[in-house]
């Protein structure tokens, strides 16, 4: 049943704005600037959009705030909260509303001035009460806590995270868009100031600003629309535990599931994929993703990421933008898997970085502390 | 006070003041559920009860979280799996943080704090 999903959308136009730093402008103006790109893209107008998909962690009522920002009266609009995965949830959730004809043209949008502005997130007013006592250092500490595990039962080292975050900036040195494209070694990831044992500052993703912005329409419209259409493929959501003491097995995240099920959906396999795009507010993520999403097996990521192996030219192009660690990562970082997918599969992206022949994106949303887990796989009209 | 009168939150809390450790155990699969809850997580039956926990446990997980020496300094965060299975955020004490090592036994214990009372951990079986 799901399977009719397969290819029944497209992504027709996405949109940046502010990714880094922005002084000055609010979090709905840079999700407006982006919103108004990806729809001049797509030559489609604000009032076209009769869906409206979107989540903050600033606004109580993301939806009705952004829907009035932007002056648009949506027929159905979705502001489901994962944590950074939301955006990758908000495409699954515009395919069915697209597919029901509920709405013609899906907006999914996000803004944040995390590092100009206050850098206050109202998230962090409810942390688990079995958790806050022990003042663990949120989110860092779960993810630490990850990590730990993972070297303590498969010998990954800090030296295989250190690999990560590496290879992160060197995509980002690739892309003029990125915020943080400064020379980066491994021992200097390593000598990094400590914050929660084995996460140092550069384990760790940035605080920015920024905005991104997709329209989705049917499958048989975005054909008539400007751009090489994106086609959704497959997608799946999976969600195990909220607080990282509930984790089944701090080694193993829900993209076990959320993964094999996109794929199901796409016809798919890890080994058809071309460029990933992975959730990756700590360097564990990236290790752990790589594992469950099956690119590699359970506990040789270390392994598969060593020597740039998810560097540019190495096995598996991996966060072609440089990624949250390097790219931007404005409080949720979802959205700009989706754009940076995009225009890797249309052939679009700054040359130096451009995937030859991408044909087949993954992208992968986290959320929480490892607790939401999205996979969205999209292709071109080769891939269909 | 009676476990009745409130709910399984309230009442663990008022246990650990009284210095006992409770855990819940499904009176239907007989699964343990930490944290307190009203129905159990493994079988859904509204069927658990209280019993003392066993107070052993094993570290799961560990982190030194860094922080200032004016601010407190370094202390531990640490994941514990419990005797009865179910695993839970607490802090080994009484042992430097950064000595604190996945796999080691630890006991439960009660600490009085300004903010009420708080299960911890110490090394030892």
């Amino acid at each position: 049943m799901a399977a009719s999903l397969r290819g029944s959308t497209a992504i027709v136009g996405v949109g940046t704005a502010g990714v880094g730093q922005a002084p000055g402008y609010t979090h709905l103006e840079l999700l407006a600037q982006a919103s108004a790109k990806a729809l001049a893209e797509a030559g489609l107008a604000l009032k076209d959009v009769d869906g409206l998909f979107t989540s903050t962690l600033v606004n109580f009522f993301p939806t009705l705030t952004i829907g009035e920002y932007l002056g648009i009266r949506p027929k159905i609009a979705g502001g489901t909260n994962l944590g950074g995965a939301s955006f990758v949830d908000h495409v699954m959730a515009a395919t069915l509303a697209l597919n029901a004809g509920l709405c013609n043209a899906a907006l999914i949008c996000y803004g944040s001035n995390a590092k100009s502005g206050s850098g206050k997130h109202t998230t962090m007013a409810d942390q688990p009460p079995y958790e806050a006592p022990y003042e663990p250092r949120m989110p860092i500490t779960a993810y630490a806590l990850a990590a730990a595990r993972h070297m303590h039962q498969y010998g990954t080292t800090r030296r295989h995270l250190a690999e990560v975050a590496v290879a992160a900036r060197k995509w980002a040195q690739l892309t003029p868009e990125a915020s943080e494209r400064g020379p980066l070694t491994i021992d200097e990831v390593l000598a990094a100031r400590m914050i929660s044992d084995p996460l140092t500052l550069r384990d760790c993703c940035l605080v920015s600003d920024g905005a991104g912005a997709v329209v989705m329409v049917r499958a048989e419209r975005a054909r008539d629309l400007r751009q090489k259409p994106v086609y959704f493929l497959g997608g799946a959501a999976a969600q195990w535990h909220r607080q990282i003491s509930a984790m089944p097995d701090l080694t193993v995240s829900a993209a076990a599931e959320s993964g094999p099920r996109a794929f199901a959906m796409a016809k798919l396999k890890p080994d058809d994929v071309d460029v990933v795009q992975l959730y990756d507010a700590f360097t564990i993520n990236v290790l752990l993703f790589l594992e469950d999403l099956g690119f590699c097996k359970k506990g040789e990521s270390g392994d598969f990421v060593t020597n740039g192996g998810i560097a540019p030219g190495g096995r598996l192009p991996v966060n072609t933008n440089g990624g949250g660690l390097s790219y931007c990562h404005p409080g949720m970082y979802g959205i700009f898997l989706l754009t940076e997918a995009t225009r890797q599969l249309r052939g679009e992206a700054d040359a130096a970085r451009q995937v030859t022949g991408a044909e087949v994106a993954l992208c992968h949303g986290n959320g929480g502390t490892l607790s939401s887990q999205v996979t969205a796989i999209f292709g071109t009209e080769a891939a269909m | 006070m009676t476990t009745d009168e409130v709910g399984p939150d309230a009442t663990f809390r008022e246990y650990l003041k009284q210095g006992r450790f409770m855990i819940q155990k499904c009176g239907s699969c007989k699964a343990f559920v930490f944290y307190p809850r009203l129905l159990c997580t493994s079988c859904g039956a509204l069927d658990l009860k209280w019993q003392d926990a066993d107070g052993g446990g094993v570290v799961y997980s560990t982190t030194v979280v860094r922080r200032k020496a004016e601010q407190g300094g370094d202390y531990n965060v640490a994941v514990i799996e419990l005797a009865e299975g179910p695993r839970l955020m607490s802090k080994v004490v009484d042992t430097p943080p950064a000595e604190v090592t996945i796999g080691m036994p630890v006991r439960a214990d009660i600490e009085q704090t300004a903010n009420g009372s708080l299960l911890v951990f110490r090394k030892g079986a």
